[in-house]
């Protein structure tokens, strides 16, 4: 017998009881239980306990926004996936054709956008699609900058699931590379992007940020 | 009963079996203080912080209701939904291997690196490749196996165990880290400090060399979606990042019970477990990942491991709904006090005292159902409601009738029990036992506390003492009219 087949005998053998489960009760919130919640100010609130750093902007400034973020960490070799609008960045290095490894381990950062963001939690999600880029593009280079446009932020985990394509690798990001291995003691920056700078460009306001999605 | 039959993981590979027993092996963690400083210090902080972290969410309960009965399901139909996520990761360019046991896995992994042509991996920290024993396998077979979470860099290079799910090196303080990194790495400046910032940035340089090298890494599994194949690494360092990205071949072990039938309940444990774990709304990094991604070679490994023995037991099967949170060792009255390394198993605290024994058979782990006392904690910090309390009353039946059935003269204890049923069976008869005990006064007379009884009754008060007997029973005392006022 194969190991297959041998682990799946031993389940059903297991199961002779023939254990019934319960319906799966679906109590807790459910999606958009927004009434109320302004998801802009709350993510911004939830973001900034991270420790990440968060500015706020709107499609008017978003450019000179990006520029004073690259700026103040002195960042001028920076990397954009493909996808991403290329009047954001001008001068960044393009991932095509890829970047190798090495040299992204020399970059001074990268510029992305993201495909959506979860308010109760301060969390921004990536799928890798256009202007995300590969999952090694975010992950070598030291500087994350992150532009997420209000209207893609939701309330909670299971508005965010709902969008994402499950087919799809996705990188959930939750403020800096932390660690609590020492004394339990937190200590921002690890392996991954050590700083991580989020920039919510606000224009697309007033109905879709609450709790509908542009 | 069902789980007899069952096979249970083996001996003589991994991490499930302790060389001494409980008792012995937490009587000498009691006399290591600064162990005993290091654990308070770090359970009281993330009990208080774990606290505010399910305060804030007015749903937890309904989200635990949920999570529990997802578990269940997934136990009640565990074969339908793994035959599920197989096709589907193989239909994403996965490659799926199942494992019976600890032997079978190590030899799976390590067949796969050696075709590699490769002599290193990078690792994720997980559970079950420290459950198996993966890393020696590896190396007896020339492999080195790089751990690259900073509490598993720290044990590796210390020659230690692990003592804690979420967090292996609990027992250690930063002036010990600082000693083990100056010591083992070879490439560290002498004037490092002891600031746990100080020591993570040692930890990133030696690492990140070994990172953007490496062909091959290996990682365990939070969770794997039946439905789409899509599998999950909750993490906070990025080195799982790095593991699960850079190499161009991927291998991953995880427990056959990690399944979840659909993409939509990873809603319940994606907030379950970060607030459970490290107390934090979200943890910093979650991967996902279905089959092949950007052309690299992805294998999955299934692993039973004595997790069918589990599941055969009704009573104990719920066992298997831990996501390996770490909860209730920080709640633990007896894991703070002993620490990790008593319980002899990887999986210590309330959880490894239920599943280690069942994963090994009780007979290979008597003791661990006794390292509790009940108080209940446990049970009320489970993001997946696992009622350990009672499944170590259990676990705990299921040791005394397997020693009866083994045993053909009774043991001391057994004698001891069937004594006190038989003069507890009459009135009469308990009353006089009672007013024999009283020659016990000759003991104890200064603390009021018999600290030592010769043998056989030197068994008891080992870890325990005794009560010097009253001068009269409170039965006696009713019957002379104490009772009265």
């Amino acid at each position: 017998m194969s190991a297959r087949e041998d682990v799946l005998s031993r389940i059903s053998t297991a199961l002779r009881d023939r254990p019934t489960a319960p319906p799966i009760a679906r109590t807790y919130h459910q999606r958009n239980a927004t009434a109320g919640i302004d998801l802009v100010d709350l993510f911004t609130e939830r973001a900034l306990d991270y420790a990440a750093v968060l500015r706020r902007c709107d499609a008017s400034t978003l450019i000179a926004t990006i520029e004073s973020v690259l700026a103040a960490h002195g960042a001028r070799r920076v990397v954009a996936p493909s996808g991403l609008p290329r009047e954001w960045l001008p001068t960044a290095m393009r991932d095509e054709p890829a970047i190798s490894v090495a040299e992204l381990d020399q970059v001074d950062g990268v510029l992305t956008s993201c495909a959506v963001a979860i308010a109760l939690t301060g969390t921004v999600v990536l799928d890798h699609g256009p202007g995300q880029g590969r999952r090694a593009l975010t992950l070598i280079p030291d500087l994350h900058v992150l532009v997420v446009r209000a209207g893609q932020i939701v309330h909670g985990v299971p508005d965010a699931l709902a969008l994402l394509d499950p087919t799809r690798a996705t990188t959930w990001i939750s403020g800096p590379s932390a660690t609590s291995d020492i004394e339990l003691t937190r200590v921002e920056g690890v392996h991954g992007p050590r700083r991580l700078e989020v920039i919510v460009c606000t224009t697309d306001t007033a109905a879709t940020t609450k709790g509908t999605l542009s | 009963m069902t789980y007899l039959g069952m096979p249970k993981a083996p001996r003589g590979v991994g991490q499930l079996r302790g060389d001494e027993t409980f008792p012995a092996a937490a009587a000498s963690a009691l006399s290591n203080r600064q162990l005993r400083t290091n654990l308070a210090h770090a359970t009281s902080t993330i009990r208080t912080k774990r606290l505010a972290a399910v305060a804030e969410l007015d749903d937890w309960e309904q989200l635990r209701a949920a999570g529990a009965a997802i578990k269940d399901d997934v136990l009640a139909h565990l074969g339908d939904y793994l035959v599920q996520l197989e096709r589907n990761v193989t239909a994403r360019g996965g490659i799926v291997h199942w494992a019976r046991d600890a032997n079978e896995a190590n030899e799976i992994v390590t067949s796969l690196v050696l075709a590699k042509g490769v002599d290193e991996v990078v690792k994720v920290k997980s559970m079950v490749t420290a459950e198996i024993g993966l890393n020696e396998a590896l190396a007896a077979a020339g492999v080195t196996a790089h751990e690259t979470d900073l509490a598993e860099l720290i044990v590796q290079l210390g020659h230690d165990r692990p003592s804690h799910i979420l967090v292996p090196a609990i027992h250690r303080n930063r002036a010990e880290i600082r000693e083990i990194f100056l010591r083992e790495m070879g490439d560290v400046d002498a004037r490092l400090s002891d600031e746990p910032a100080a020591l993570a940035e040692a930890a990133r340089r030696h690492l990140r060399a070994i990172f953007l090298r490496a062909e091959v890494a290996i990682s365990g599994a939070n969770f794997a979606v039946a439905e789409t194949g899509a599998l999950a690494v909750v993490e906070s360092e990025g080195n799982g990042r790095m593991c699960l990205t850079l190499p161009r071949t991927l291998i991953t072990v995880m427990g056959i019970e990690k399944v979840v039938p659909t993409w939509r309940d990873l809603e319940v444990f994606l907030q379950l477990l970060p607030r459970s774990s490290t107390a934090e709304r979200m943890n910093p990094y979650t991967s996902t990942w279905a089959g092949s991604v950007d052309g690299q070679e992805f294998h999955l490994v299934l692993l039973d491991n004595g997790r069918t023995a589990t599941l055969a037991d009704p009573k104990g099967r719920a066992a298997l709904r831990c996501i390996r949170c770490s909860a209730c060792l920080n709640v633990c009255p007896v894991y703070e006090r002993t620490g990790g390394h008593a319980y002899g198993s990887v999986y210590p605290g309330p959880i490894g005292a239920v599943l280690s024994p069942q994963l090994t058979g009780t007979a290979a782990n008597a003791s661990l159902p006794f390292a509790s006392t009940l108080c209940g904690a446990c049970f009320d910090a489970c993001p997946v409601a696992i009622d350990i309390p009672s499944m170590l009353v259990h676990l705990r039946a299921r040791v005394v009738d397997e020693k009866r059935a083994d045993h053909v003269l009774p043991n001391p204890e057994a004698v001891a029990m069937r004594a006190a049923a038989w003069s507890m069976g009459s009135s009469r008869r308990w009353r006089r036992v009672l007013r024999l005990l009283r020659v016990g006064r000759v003991l104890g007379r200064r603390s009021g506390r018999i600290r030592r009884l010769p043998p056989p009754l030197s068994a008891w008060t080992a870890t325990r003492d005794a009560p010097r007997p009253p001068k009269q029973s409170f039965g006696d005392w009713w019957v002379r009219g104490g009772g009265r006022s």
